[in-house]
């Protein structure tokens, strides 16, 4: 049976109204569900984070607050010389982990300053810090100048 | 002196630039076949002279000119001769000189092979060419200039960012830029069309073995970037879905799409406006992650010291291009020939569909890419969208697509017999189950994805198996008459069967991730860890001296039940000079996995903080990435495709085009 010149349109715009359908469809899901919010530690304190809920967090990491345990098991503060966050994390942290050095660390807030996280990412090398980073810095005046990126 | 006389050839290039944009356009346009001819002429004079300001520059990191910023910045004396000449590359000035220069480079290959296009094409083409590369070199004479002086010459050069002191450099940027720049002569080729106001199988066949080319090339550029994360920055994982990366796999998602409509063009004379505007999308996305790692709107490994002024600068070049070829598409397109209709169920109705999947999963990874930058830009928010995200829009678009790969390779032209191919595809079908089933049973307990990513995987390489043996194989004919016929068969069929099982075998060494073992501990001398089927233990633990840096090494043996499997070291370094540190992990390849070590920590009582993966079948996805490269290879020297390129058969294909006409 042969198709029409309409019929093959129709079939032809059918198939791609189905595929741009579940692609949108997933796309829209997937913004609405997966993405993760930036906070500074004051942030998370004053917006009423809600516990469980994924978090990215950014500050410097407290000095003489990085506590390790036999297992692997880090704990450490990290602040924007307002408030401060407490980190818990498993596992081996990036080279250019440092006291005193920015710092960003994705993972569940678990309420009472309190973060489980399951990535910690450092700058990359001595002329870079993530981004939201040095910006809530900047923002809270503490920014100790130097080459951003 | 030298420098100097690279900095010259560099501004003559925008002049030389400029003429290859205007004047052979007017030509073609007021149709006067002597400005027409200086195309070619102009792309020539273009290509040589960023070569001269290109060599000039690595004469200066050769030689260790350090009264050059660029040279002071990114060089040291003592460096290996390798990353004098890679570090031209290592920065941001270096290159976008490298960026152009491949750029001029395709204008002056498509001029060189370009004897049988139509005369009024090819100099709309390398026109446009020469704009862009004229953009570009307004772009680092302005604001990125690789020649400038230090009035205070120091003594010593910065050295290299130690991350990218690996061969990695030498071959990663050069093989992705040649990708990437290459797609902007499928671009120039489409706008070429929109003036020229004519497309038919003849400019398909033009453009198809460009776009074959760029193709290669950004696959294994980003094959070789992935496994060069891999071991280089110690986190274990191949894929970060860093903005980086998604600005190279845009390009090829958009790519892979242009390179299969070209095919239903050339055969079929049909889908032209789609091709058109394929070709516009693919370098648009091309551009569009030049802007993304080069402007520092977004920070990774690879975003280099920036200013705002290159930002808005290529966002620029970037508006001109992406919008001046999209409304001249929107203008010119439905003055266009349309293309004929075709049956759905056919070779040309599944490469549609190909089509469909690969253009939404890259505006899939289009949109996680920005979303964050647009959001942040409207109301200040700062979300970060990672993995989940991109797995979830990417991951069933692409198994939707894997699925129906062998049905579309299988399927005959014009109209297809899809009961047919059913059943060709049956023994395919089976083996693909039998190894999902197998896989199954055996790793019973483990993770569901894995069998089912497995099974996919042998899918598309029976399905590729299949297509080629049906292709040979006559009910009752010898074997030699069936080698005869394997060997008689086009050698893009060979090509395209290749890289179809090449991406089979990089899903199963993805699906096989699944299964990889990780084990985090800190050791003690002789204190075995077991990692998936090994036990390593620590040998010894002890600080060296290298050139350039120092480092703490520790070293495991590795046992497989009781047989000795040799030696697995890792160490962390620090970099003399910049203080850097870095961990070099230790990788050992068992048959298709690897071992891999990456030490955290000596502890000062001897005692080693490690993390240890098992990864099987992990090598699969490189592989299959190198072998989908070689089946564009083979394909590219199938003489059908490669006619256009061939000067040879230069007549034949002019006198077609005129037969069109």
């Amino acid at each position: 049976m042969a198709m029409t010149r309409k019929q093959k349109r129709l079939t032809l715009i059918a198939s791609a109204g189905a595929v741009l359908a579940i692609a949108a469809g997933l796309i829209l899901f997937a913004l609405s569900d997966k993405i993760v919010f930036f906070y500074t530690p004051s942030d998370i304190t004053k917006q009423n984070i809600a516990a469980g809920s994924r978090v990215r967090i950014g500050g410097l990491v407290e000095n003489a607050s990085v506590v390790r345990d036999a297992s692997m098991n880090v704990t450490f503060r990290v602040t924007d010389t307002e408030t401060s966050l407490t980190v818990h994390y498993k596992g081996l942290l990036p080279d250019l982990f440092r006291e005193g050095q920015g710092v960003v660390a994705e993972g569940v807030y678990q309420g009472n300053s309190d973060v489980m996280a399951d990535t910690v990412l450092a700058k990359h090398d001595e002329n870079y810090m993530p981004k939201d980073v040095a910006d809530a810095l900047k923002k809270k005046g503490v920014w100790q100048g130097g080459k951003t990126q | 002196m030298m420098v100097e006389l690279g900095h010259f050839a560099l501004i003559m290039a925008f002049a030389t630039a400029l003429i290859q944009t205007i004047l052979p356009m007017w030509g073609a346009i007021a149709r006067d076949p002597g400005l027409a001819g200086m195309a070619r002429y102009s792309a020539f004079v273009t290509f040589a002279l960023v070569l001269i300001a290109y060599l000039a520059l690595t004469m200066a990191y050769i030689g260790s000119d350090f009264s050059v910023v660029n040279v002071a910045m990114n060089s040291h004396s003592t460096k290996p001769l390798m990353y004098k000449i890679s570090g031209v590359w290592s920065n941001h000035e270096g290159s976008m000189l490298l960026w152009v220069m491949i750029l001029v480079l395709f204008a002056a290959l498509v001029a060189l092979r370009g004897g049988g296009m139509p005369e009024r094409l090819l100099a709309s083409v390398l026109s446009v060419q020469g704009a862009i590369a004229g953009a570009f070199l307004l772009f680092i004479l302005l604001t990125s200039n690789p020649f400038l002086r230090l009035a205070d010459v120091p003594m010593e050069g910065q050295g290299l960012n130690p991350i990218l002191e690996d061969p990695g450099l030498a071959i990663h940027p050069p093989l992705l830029y040649l990708g990437y720049v290459g797609f902007s002569v499928a671009f120039s080729f489409a706008v070429g069309a929109l003036v020229h106001g004519r497309i038919d199988a003849v400019w398909a066949r033009f453009v198809r073995p460009w776009t074959l080319l760029a193709w290669i090339f950004l696959t294994l550029g980003i094959a070789m970037g992935s496994y060069w994360a891999y071991y280089e920055l110690g986190w274990g994982g191949w894929w970060f879905w860093d903005p980086v990366e998604n600005a190279s796999l845009m390009p090829w998602l958009m790519g892979t799409a242009l390179l299969h409509s070209t095919i239903v063009m050339e055969k079929r004379d049909a889908l032209k406006v789609w091709t058109i505007l394929l070709s516009i999308l693919t370098f648009s996305l091309s551009l569009l992650g030049t802007f993304l790692v080069r402007s520092g709107v977004i920070t990774s490994v690879h975003s280099f010291a920036s200013d705002p002024a290159r930002g808005v600068f290529i966002l620029g070049i970037l508006t001109l291009f992406i919008g001046g070829g999209l409304s001249l598409f929107a203008w010119r397109a439905p003055s266009l020939k349309q293309g004929g209709l075709f049956a759905p169920v056919s070779r040309e109705g599944a490469l549609v569909v190909n089509n469909l999947f690969l253009a939404t999963s890259a505006v899939a990874v289009l949109v996680g890419t920005l979303y964050p930058l647009v959001l942040e830009t409207i109301n200040g928010s700062k979300i970060s969208v990672g993995a989940p995200y991109f797995n979830l829009t990417t991951v069933p678009l692409f198994v939707c697509l894997l699925v129906l790969v062998p049905f579309g390779q299988s399927l005959a032209w014009k109209r297809g017999d899809l009961m047919g191919v059913g059943q060709r595809l049956l023994a395919a079908f089976g083996i693909a189950l039998l190894a999902m089933m197998a896989t199954f049973a055996l790793t019973r307990g483990g993770p569901v994805a894995a069998p089912l990513g497995l099974g996919l995987g042998v899918w598309l390489i029976a399905g590729s198996a299949t297509d080629i043996i049906n292709r040979c194989y006559r009910r009752g004919s010898s074997l030699s008459a069936i080698f005869e016929r394997a060997f008689g068969l086009p050698r893009s069929a060979w090509g395209t069967a290749l890289a179809h099982a090449g991406m089979g075998i990089t899903v199963i060494g993805i699906s096989a991730t699944a299964w990889g073992v990780e084990s985090l501990a800190v050791v003690g001398k002789h204190e075995p860890l077991s990692v998936g089927p090994y036990t390593v233990s620590l040998e010894q633990a002890f600080k060296r001296k290298g050139e350039g840096f120092r480092e703490d090494v520790a070293q495991f043996s590795v046992m497989e039940g009781a047989s000795a499997r040799g030696l697995i070291e890792t160490s962390k370094r620090i970099h003399t000079g910049r203080e850097m540190p870095t961990t070099e992990a230790g990788i050992v390849t068992y048959g298709l996995g690897q071992l891999y070590a990456s030490v955290n920590e000596i502890l000062p009582d001897g005692r080693v903080s490690i993390r240890f993966y098992w990864k099987p079948l992990v090598t699969l996805i490189w592989g299959g990435a190198l072998i989908m490269a070689l089946g564009g290879a083979i394909s590219l020297a199938d003489r059908r495709v490669r006619i256009a390129l061939s000067t040879k058969t230069k007549r034949a294909s002019s006198s077609n085009a005129e037969a069109k006409a």
